[in-house]
């Protein structure tokens, strides 16, 4: 005979249609207009800051790069839901997240450039600069979590990963510590259905990515990833949880990357079809969020025709101010290994600043 | 014969394998459909079907542990680490486990895996992407480390590491992949590992590099010829662990004086074990101390100073000049 012992249900959460209507009323957040026009905004700006980055890195004035269209409401939705004194702990494609949170503009392109001081994140800014090695920020990110808990502080550390990242062992590590250790954290999986170009099916037999909180014993939440409103929401509630003390959530949004992987030479008609881009663009976000808030009279042509012009500017400022930064030395790098030098380094300095090189 | 890139010649390697042995199985994270972010597995699934060439999930832990399993079951796994950064993920595999095989089953069972990884730098990636680890392989027992610099030779020791019968680590120098072409024979061949090649005859000054820096080398001695009419002997490893002491012994006896140049920071590492070999076996034939030229010993710098970091023709003709004035 057998009985189960354990039943976890995975809920999806979705409050607009790909048409903007309200599906779920009861889910509708609780924020003012002009929090709900600046989530617009956000969206609109990242949108067109991606369009500008996949031109800039072509012309060779960005480096490394990897495009954000089609993820806006899982990315602007889930920073919307944190404070401040939150900590996010962002991947490779999480730029806008970090931006939002205080990252400035010229440290992201010096960052995509290569250049040191573009991970020099700003004293009073809660982010570390975008992670390369996937998986390593869930890890760190309980951690910063735990520092939380043990000095009594009500913040959150928030991170992320894609579909992709949850196949990783520190993924595993990384909710299932949180878990046990029962601390502040939300782990956000953008499951934008690939990664690189391996499809999610052969990434897992599970049938979603969230169920994966299961055996961490942490709550599990799905949502629709082209939906603003769904994705803040469900952040929102996982934040406040956390920080009342009541663990962390694995939430994992529904998304689509329009673009290539990154600008390094990604092609995707090697793995996917033209069907199916159209089928994800049908659930764009910014339409849907658009069609919502026009509805409501509280976003018009005039609005996003300024929302467009205004990241011209606050572009081409941050991309001057990432030009004229001072350049990287080899001596300054040596400087930066150690507080203390020890002497054979010392003796390298000398040796790499004297001649030519 | 047809003028190949190394990327070609790899792929070409791995191609007569396949059909060779149906024991070979090449897998890793995109080389299946896509065919591998540089393309070094392109139409290999197509040609022989996604139960031999396949996608894994995203873990360089399971990638190499399933390698590891597979071969202990009697395959012959060719497994891809998307970029050498990420090896990390995978130390214990590698190091722990594979390389242990053989020894901790006296022999029952063997680990008959070869690990393909992209590495080096100067070509602005960004970070973990381009580092020289290599090092950390050269002082782990149980695993052959192979660096080819031309496509000649990326097929042949490829081959030739498929075949043997205990871990190879295959680390191909990216800035290689596409920049030279060479003719490469269309049949199969083996370039024994552990053996070094003399690329450059010299007497003045023995010069020893892996991968890229070979091509450094060869460019600073052929400047240092007709600039100062010394004559460098240079010679490519071609395989790190282990290292082909005699030639490069054999070479000292005619030139008296050496130089490593390593595209990895400086403390220990290759050069440490070339220059300690050297030590144990040709002290008396030279004539002043044995040099390194590398990097500082900083993490692998972000691309906008990776160029000034890596040694260069200039870097390495200043070596040059000092070690003979020494
Ligand atoms: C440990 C590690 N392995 C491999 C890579 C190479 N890599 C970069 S992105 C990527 C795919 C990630 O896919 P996913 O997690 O779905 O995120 P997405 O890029 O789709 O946002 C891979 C394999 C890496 N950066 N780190
Ligand atoms: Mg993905």
């Amino acid at each position: 005979m057998s009985t189960t012992i354990a039943a976890d249900q995975i809920p999806h959460l979705q409050v607009l249609d790909e048409n903007g209507k309200v599906v779920n009323s009861d889910l509708v957040p609780n924020l003012p207009d002009d929090q709900l026009r600046e989530l617009m905004r956000r969206m609109v700006f990242t949108r067109i800051v991606d369009q500008r980055a996949i031109r800039l890195t072509r012309q060779g004035r960005l480096g490394f790069y990897a495009p954000v269209a089609g993820q806006e409401a899982s990315m602007i939705g889930s920073e919307f839901a944190t404070n401040k004194e939150d900590f996010i702990l962002p991947g490779y494609r999480d730029v806008p997240q970090a931006h939002f949170h205080g990252w400035p503009l010229y440290q992201w392109i010096l960052y995509s450039r290569g250049h040191q001081h573009g991970g020099e994140v700003p004293q009073d800014v809660n982010v570390l600069p975008p992670q390369i090695i996937i998986g390593a920020q869930y890890v760190q990110c309980t951690g910063m979590a735990l520092a939380f808990k043990l000095r009594g502080e009500k913040r959150v550390a928030i991170t992320y990963t894609g579909d992709g990242g949850t196949s990783q062992g520190d993924f595993y590590e990384g909710i299932n510590f949180a878990g046990a250790l029962h601390v502040p954290a939300v782990f956000i999986v953008q499951n934008n259905q690939f990664a690189i170009s391996t499809p999610v099916r052969l990434q897992s037999a599970a049938e979603t990515l969230a169920q994966k909180a299961v055996a961490a014993g942490i709550p599990g939440v799905q949502v629709d990833g082209m939906d603003v409103l769904a994705v803040y929401a469900a952040v929102k509630q996982a934040v406040d949880r956390a920080r009342e003390g009541d663990g962390p959530t694995l939430i994992e949004t529904q998304t689509f990357r329009y673009g290539p992987h990154t600008m390094s030479g990604d092609n995707p008609t090697r793995y996917r079809t033209k069907e199916l881009e159209s089928e994800w663009e049908r659930k764009d976000p910014l339409i849907r969020f658009r069609n919502y808030l026009e509805g409501k009279g509280l976003w018009s042509e005039e609005d996003e025709n300024r929302a467009i012009e205004e990241v011209k500017d606050t572009l081409n400022d941050a991309l001057k101010q990432a030009d004229s930064y001072p350049k990287m030395t080899i001596p300054g790098l040596i400087e930066s290994m150690f507080e203390n030098l020890p002497e054979s380094l010392v003796r390298q300095k000398a040796e790499f600043s004297g001649e030519a090189k | 014969m047809a003028e190949l890139t190394m990327i070609k010649a790899v792929t070409n390697a791995l191609d007569l394998e396949l059909g060779r042995d149906e024991k070979v199985l090449v897998f890793g994270e995109d080389v299946g459909r896509n065919g591998g972010v540089f393309l070094a597995t392109e139409g290999l699934q197509e040609k022989y079907g996604n139960q031999r060439v396949f996608d894994t999930p995203l873990a360089e832990s399971g990638i190499i542990g399933l390698a590891n399993g597979l071969a202990m079951q009697g395959f012959r796994p060719v497994a891809e680490i998307q970029f050498f950064g990420f090896v990390f993920e995978a130390m214990d595999q590698i190091v722990g486990q594979a390389a242990r095989t053989r020894y901790r089953t006296g022999g029952r069972f063997s680990c008959p895996i070869v690990i393909r990884s992209p590495f080096g730098g100067g070509v602005k990636t960004p970070e973990l992407h381009a580092d020289s680890l290599e090092g950390l392989f050269v002082q782990s027992p149980g695993i052959k480390v192979v660096v080819p610099s031309t496509p000649y030779d990326a097929k042949g020791l490829l081959i030739s590491a498929i075949r043997d019968n205990d871990p190879v680590l295959f680390l191909e120098h990216m800035r290689l992949y596409r920049s030279l072409r060479q003719e490469v024979p269309d049949e199969s061949y083996t370039i024994p590992l552990g053996q070094a090649n003399v690329v450059r005859q010299g007497k003045d000054v023995t010069v020893i590099a892996y991968g890229y820096m070979v091509h450094v080398a060869q460019r600073a001695a052929e400047q240092w010829s007709k600039e100062k009419g010394v004559e460098a002997e240079v010679i490519d490893l071609r395989t790190i662990n282990p290292i082909d002491i005699e030639t490069i012994v054999e070479s000292i006896k005619k030139t008296h004086r050496a130089v490593v140049v390593q595209e990895a920071q400086r403390s220990s590492g290759a050069a440490a074990e070339i220059i300690a070999q050297i030590n144990e076996h040709a002290i008396y034939h030279l004539e002043g101390p044995v040099l390194r030229i590398t990097p500082p010993d900083t993490v692998y710098p972000f691309g906008l100073i990776e160029d000034e970091w890596l040694p260069d023709e200039q870097q390495v003709l200043r070596g040059l000049e000092k070690v003979m004035s020494l």
